[in-house]
């Protein structure tokens, strides 16, 4: 069971910036889904709910998540639910129950980077960016890559771009963790195809989306199967080997495909 | 730290500590209504709204809920023992152990979701675990429940 020694609503982002780098047991809070698993002693425990930083809104060439916006926000959004042929709404329904998703947020989910996390590979899939307090605006595959730095993620900042995209995931019983997870877009005419749940955290499979042409053929959607198969690790965990996964990400990135040229 | 929040519209001024979490804190208060299945915010069992939303006050700081309206089962008894008549009736009980959580959510559910079809109360209600049943009962009881109200039943 983790421990807090003290427990601070912040009034500003410079505060929790502050306090956030003041003790390496500082910690910033989001649902707390996650973290209260773990067994650390933290020190300061820093709210950031009282900085309006849960709201979900657009501009005319952007959706913008705060951080502190919920799973089930982004679930039931119509702003989310208009754009990407709703994919970000859908790569979350499955997570554990609604309670869950009233509590868990954007911010923790995106800013841990879980090997299993269906809203990462749905946004790794767009033209997705994260802000973040001391690191400014960065391209979320560049923050994929980044090792864990201490830093406070305040929103996520997704281009319209008239993005078509297909969210698939397999799981062993409808609320589990994904075996695999695959997003597929198609931005004006270059594709997208993200795999995540590997079980290591999502990750773009470039040359395969290269295969993929604006209408392509059948043969096209094939080759790209394939080659996503041979640039993307897949790794083996109590839910599935990686042959398993190779074999599922070959289907699912098919579909994705497929539903998007329907 | 001081915490002052309305549990069933009730005012409390407490002294609590920073990493005490919302279940131990209305079990403490004597809201023992509220359970603890499973610790990993899996099982929906310790379901409590706060501010008019469902949440697993296993994975809640207490700190968190200040100022806030928090609605635990003994608030919602007259509504309680109505779903609790038609569980008993569809035979969709058998320990109990999952109801306090499992009425908690079919409540809040009723008030967000409009007529929802057989699909959308099972998504709802997804996140409450039962190890009894198969929630083929439950599921009637429910549909029963959603209808009350309807042409001045
Ligand atoms: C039982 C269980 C099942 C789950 N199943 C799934 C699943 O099937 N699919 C899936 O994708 N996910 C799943 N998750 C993960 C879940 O959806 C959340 O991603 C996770 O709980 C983290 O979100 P949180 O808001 O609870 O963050 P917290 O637990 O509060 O924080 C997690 C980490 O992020 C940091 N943090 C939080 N917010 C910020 C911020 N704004 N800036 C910087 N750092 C921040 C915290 O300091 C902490 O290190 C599951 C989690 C649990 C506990
Ligand atoms: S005790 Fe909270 S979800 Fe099981
Ligand atoms: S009736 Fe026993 S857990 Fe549901």
């Amino acid at each position: 069971m983790f421990s807090l020694k003290e427990y601070i609503s912040v009034k500003s982002l410079e505060e929790a910036y502050g306090l956030l780098n003041q003790n390496k047991n500082n910690v910033i809070l989001g649902g707390l889904l996650w973290l209260k698993m773990g067994n650390k002693n933290y020190n300061k425990g820093i709210d950031l709910s009282q900085l309006g930083l849960d709201t979900i809104t657009e501009t005319e060439s952007e959706v913008e998540i705060g951080c502190m916006a919920t799973l089930r926000q982004i679930e039931t959004s119509q702003i989310i639910n208009n754009y990407f042929d709703g994919i970000l709404g859908k790569s979350v329904k499955n997570i554990v129950g609604v309670q869950f998703r009233n509590c868990a947020t954007v911010g923790g989910s995106v800013y841990s980077r879980f090997g299993f996390s269906d809203i990462l590979t749905a946004l790794l899939a767009l033209d997705s960016y994260v802000e973040l307090y001391k690191g400014g605006i960065i391209p979320l595959e560049q923050f994929v890559a980044m090792p864990i730095k201490k830093d406070i993620l305040i929103k996520i900042i997704i281009k319209k771009d008239g993005c078509r995209a297909s969210y698939k995931s397999h799981r062993i019983a409808s609320t589990d963790f994904p075996v695999l997870a695959v997003c597929v877009s198609r931005c004006s005419a270059s594709w997208k195809v993200a795999i995540g749940a590997r079980p290591n955290k999502a990750t773009l499979a470039i040359n395969a989306a290269k295969l993929l042409s604006q209408n392509p053929t059948k043969d096209d959607i094939g080759a790209a199967c394939v080659e996503a198969l041979n640039e993307v690790k897949f790794g083996t965990n109590l839910r599935g080997s990686a042959e398993y996964r190779s074999q599922l990400a070959k289907v699912l990135v098919r579909r994705g495909v497929e539903d998007i040229c329907k | 730290m001081q915490i002052k929040c309305y549990i069933n519209g009730r005012l409390f001024n407490e002294d609590i500590e920073p990493d005490m979490l919302l279940i131990d804190f209305l079990r403490n208060l004597g809201f023992t209504s509220v359970k603890r299945g499973c610790d990993t915010a899996n099982c929906g069992l310790c379901t409590v709204v706060v501010n008019e939303k469902a949440v697993l006050s296993c994975s809640v700081l207490a700190a968190s809920i200040n100022e806030k309206h928090i609605t635990t089962l003994e608030g919602l008894e007259d509504e309680a023992k109505i779903i609790g008549e038609l569980i008993a009736n569809e035979g969709a009980d058998q320990c109990g152990f999952c109801s306090p959580g499992f009425l908690m959510n079919v409540i809040t559910m009723k008030k967000e979701l409009e007529n929802p079809t057989d699909e959308e109360i099972k998504h709802y209600l997804s996140g409450n675990l039962c190890r009894c049943t198969g929630y083929m009962g439950q599921l009637r009881a429910i549909k029963k429940y959603l209808e009350l109200g309807k042409d001045g039943e």
